[in-house]
């Protein structure tokens, strides 16, 4: 179907506000907005970073979702204790697909769960004493760790344990770094504050080990690639790019990251922002006490791939900006082809985004590649400066959510009826119910890496055996047989394999 | 005789355990059966009554033995003077882990292990200084306690807690049963004592139930680890705590309290003589600007 116009957008928002009570209703019309490109502050538009309302399905999660889910868990050398009751950590364990290389139990621990397992009596006499033990525990048993975190749950910052100081005091015992992480699920509004305490504990606790140490032998083309995850392997598909142009990368965060590449990182000429939202702080700090600039990039799709190559290529000097038209010109034929192949199949298809820090405008452009149009998109906990980044990538009068409720999310997809909606898990099984073709964007549906010129490749066959899958036609109950017949001679079918 | 729950609140240091016990030595002595249950991780509430230092407690025997499940009825409750069954929650030391939450885990296992089921006609629980959480309120939330008695003496302090105690009660009163039953004056010998207690009662909507002299008595037998009743039954002092119990016996006050507003409290403190009109003029006056001034 057509797009909608400025004033059907409008309308549409309006409509879908109807429901709610008065205070409520206010309340979201600040989160919903209509994307206009000549604006050039979000805030002008759209509120973010605000508590989600009680009673509406919000699928955001808790600082210490950030914290230890996104920011400190790939880091795979290290041990990270969920410390408190057992379910967070259990609950959150493996679910992430940052993939390592290692042998995990052994040198790495990243599908492992460590948890203090709190008890009634932990949370009444305090849980210092079991998180001492724990350490030493885990000393024993996992001697090739490199360090460990604490993850807080809520009821350590209820009771006021004081991890700091068993933290520091075990450091001295063990002589590894043991960083505490005051990243209690009940702080703040969404797993965003969890992001930025972890940045900060990195700062305090990590990223000046090695002030004056000038041991590592550096070179004027080392770089960090911070904020991939390597979710499906996405930052190894990074990775080999940057290397391809002449870069080194000295340090990736998280995803299949180290310890030693997290305190090496201040000795890098450069820092790479993937995800802005969960790791600009860290990138701050940095630019701050050390001077390192730093500049986001985004490897989705060859347009900006070619783009962000360029654009990193020119910070450096002439050898590095020779290797990324090199790089560019020795992949154009592989990506090419995947274009050839698949953007006939994917023109014209719309799709609605719904996801975590940068992909809502980071895939974009991926999307274009294969002649498809993001017509919505939204994320779960973005800031105003998000959005910033945000409008100039969407095309005018597209739809804008942030925080998006259950209930808005379906009924605006009700009325727009994209042909592939990209969200998460929460989110899957209702739209796929639907009848609408469903990607996860967190965990790449299993798939992956996307990032890259491989990853595009994988990307784009992804979206294609979604889309035009033939089980999407064969979603009529028989009983409902002619009435299904009647419809699809009213509206084209979906494009058939 | 149906079962009556009762706690016991007031200022940290006011005599509570003290008149805790003293009280319900006289109720055992008129042939009561009653159980005390300490809500303060001290563990000092029955210690006159079991002539013990501290008794062992529910939080701290449930953390040995693994968890609260893990524990039976008889390993906590201990039986002391005629027959008055103790039972303390316990808790962590000062500055660690969660007391409010030790007290609602306690009190919980109570119920569960069927401590009140007995033939019991008064539970008391006697509840740290302030209701600084939820925890410490749980002797007072819906089927526990029903009526409170606030221990206070004529210090200002004393009674500036009572009053926020009444507040607290307020809160609770609304959504159940729980009624304020009486102000007890634990006598500091303060001047016109009586007098003021019974004022500051009559305000909040409630009675002096009794009006306990100071008397040396009661540390001597708190040395021996007893109560006034048991160490020495002829002290004038025993009849004291006789004449408490019995009024308590025979209580049918029980109202929703009417705390006052602090000006309300401030003024009644002046008529008494406790408190100075206030001098708004010396208000942030430093030595040095009220000596150049």
């Amino acid at each position: 179907m057509a797009n909608l116009t400025r004033e059907e957008t409008l309308d549409l928002i309006q409509e879908v506000l109807e429901v709610y009570p008065e205070k409520a209703k206010k309340d979201r019309a600040k989160h919903l907005a209509v994307n206009d490109q000549s604006i050039e502050q979000s805030k002008k538009c759209i509120t973010s970073n605000r508590k989600s309302l009680p009673g509406v399905m919000t699928v955001r999660g808790c600082a210490y979702a950030g914290s230890k889910g996104v920011v400190w868990g790939p880091i795979k050398d290290m041990i990270h204790i969920s410390h408190g009751p057992v379910g967070c950590g259990q609950y959150s364990r493996a679910g992430r697909r940052n993939y390592y290389v290692g042998m995990t139990g052994v040198n790495t621990f990243g599908t492992m769960n460590f948890t203090s397992d709190f008890q009634e009596k932990d949370i009444v006499f305090g849980g210092d004493k079991k998180l001492a033990k724990l350490i030493d525990e885990i000393e024993g048993l996992f001697p090739l760790n490199k360090g460990i975190s604490v993850q807080s749950e809520c009821p350590i910052g209820l009771i006021g344990d004081d991890i700091e100081a068993v933290s520091k005091k075990k450091a001295k015992e063990l002589d590894k770094p043991i960083v505490p992480v005051r990243c209690e699920g009940f702080r703040g509004v969404s797993q965003s504050l969890g992001h930025h305490i972890a940045c900060d504990s990195i700062r305090d606790w990590v990223i000046g080990n090695r002030d004056g140490d000038d041991s590592f032998q550096t070179t004027p083309y080392d770089v960090a690639v911070i904020g991939d995850y390597n979710i499906g392997g996405d930052a190894w598909a990074s990775r080999i790019l940057l290397e391809e142009m002449g870069l080194r990368v000295v340090a990736q965060w998280a995803g299949d990251g180290t310890l030693a590449e997290i305190e090496l990182t201040p000795k890098v000429k450069l820092n790479l922002i993937h995800c802005y939202r969960s790791m600009n702080y860290i990138s701050r700090h940095m630019e701050e006490k050390y001077g390192i600039p730093w500049m986001e990039y985004n490897f989705f799709g060859p347009t900006k791939i070619a783009e962000s190559l360029r654009k990193i290529a020119a910070c450096f000097d002439e050898t590095i900006q020779a290797g990324a038209e090199r790089v560019i010109a020795k992949y154009e034929a592989q990506y090419a082809a995947v274009i050839a192949k698949y953007r006939p199949r994917l023109e014209g298809k719309r799709v609605m985004l719904y996801v975590g820090g940068l992909r809502p405008r980071h895939v974009i452009g991926a999307y274009e590649d294969l002649g498809m149009e993001v017509v919505g998109t939204g994320y779960e906990f973005a800031h105003n400066d998000d959005y910033d980044r945000t409008i100039k990538d969407m095309s005018d009068s597209t739809l804008l959510y942030d925080d998006v409720t259950g209930y808005e999310f379906e009924e605006f997809v009700k009325r727009i009826k994209p042909d592939l909606i990209g969200s998460g898990i929460k989110e899957k099984y209702i739209f796929q119910k639907m009848g609408i073709p469903f990607r996860q964007m967190h965990s790449w549906d299993y798939s992956g890496p996307y990032h890259g010129y491989d990853g595009f490749a994988i990307f784009a066959r992804d979206m294609d055996m979604t889309i035009n899958n033939p089980c999407w036609a064969k979603l009529h109950a028989p009983w409902l047989a002619d009435q299904a017949a009647q419809s699809e001679q009213q509206e084209p079918k979906r494009a058939s394999a | 005789m149906a079962l009556r729950q009762c706690a016991i609140y007031g200022k940290g240091g006011i005599g509570k355990s003290t008149t805790t016990q003293n009280l319900v030595a006289g109720l055992a002595e008129a042939g009561k059966k009653v159980m005390i249950v300490g809500c303060d991780p001290k563990a000092d509430s029955t210690r006159l009554i079991l002539h013990a230092k501290a008794q062992n407690s529910i939080m701290e025997m449930a953390a040995n033995a693994g968890s609260v499940e893990d524990l039976e009825l008889e390993d906590v409750l201990k039986v002391g003077y005629r027959d008055i069954k103790c039972v303390e929650s316990g808790g962590p030391e000062p500055g660690v882990g969660c007391a409010g939450r030790g007290v609602i885990t306690a009190i919980n296992f109570l119920e569960e292990e069927g401590a009140y089921e007995a033939d019991l006609d008064f539970v008391f629980y006697d509840v740290l200084g302030d209701v600084v959480c939820g925890g410490f309120a749980m002797p007072i939330r819906e089927n526990k306690a029903q009526e409170i008695y606030i221990v206070c003496s004529g210090e200002m302090m004393a009674m500036y807690a009572a009053n926020n105690i009444a507040k607290g009660i307020v809160k609770y009163a609304n959504s159940g049963s729980v009624r304020l039953a009486g102000l007890i004056c634990n006598s500091r010998n303060t001047a016109r004592e009586d007098e003021l207690i019974m004022e500051l009662a009559r305000q909040l909507g409630t009675q002096m139930i009794h009006f306990v002299p100071r008397d040396n008595v009661v540390q001597r037998a708190e040395i021996r680890r007893m109560t006034v009743i048991e160490y020495d039954p002829k002290a004038k002092q025993a009849q004291e705590y006789r004449d408490l119990a019995h009024k308590i016996i025979n209580n049918k006050n029980f109202v929703i309290p009417t705390p006052i507003t602090m000006d309300a409290l401030e003024a009644l403190l002046m008529d008494f003589g406790l408190m100075d009109e206030e001098d708004e003029s010396i208000i942030g006056k430093s030595a040095v600007a009220e000596a150049t001034a």
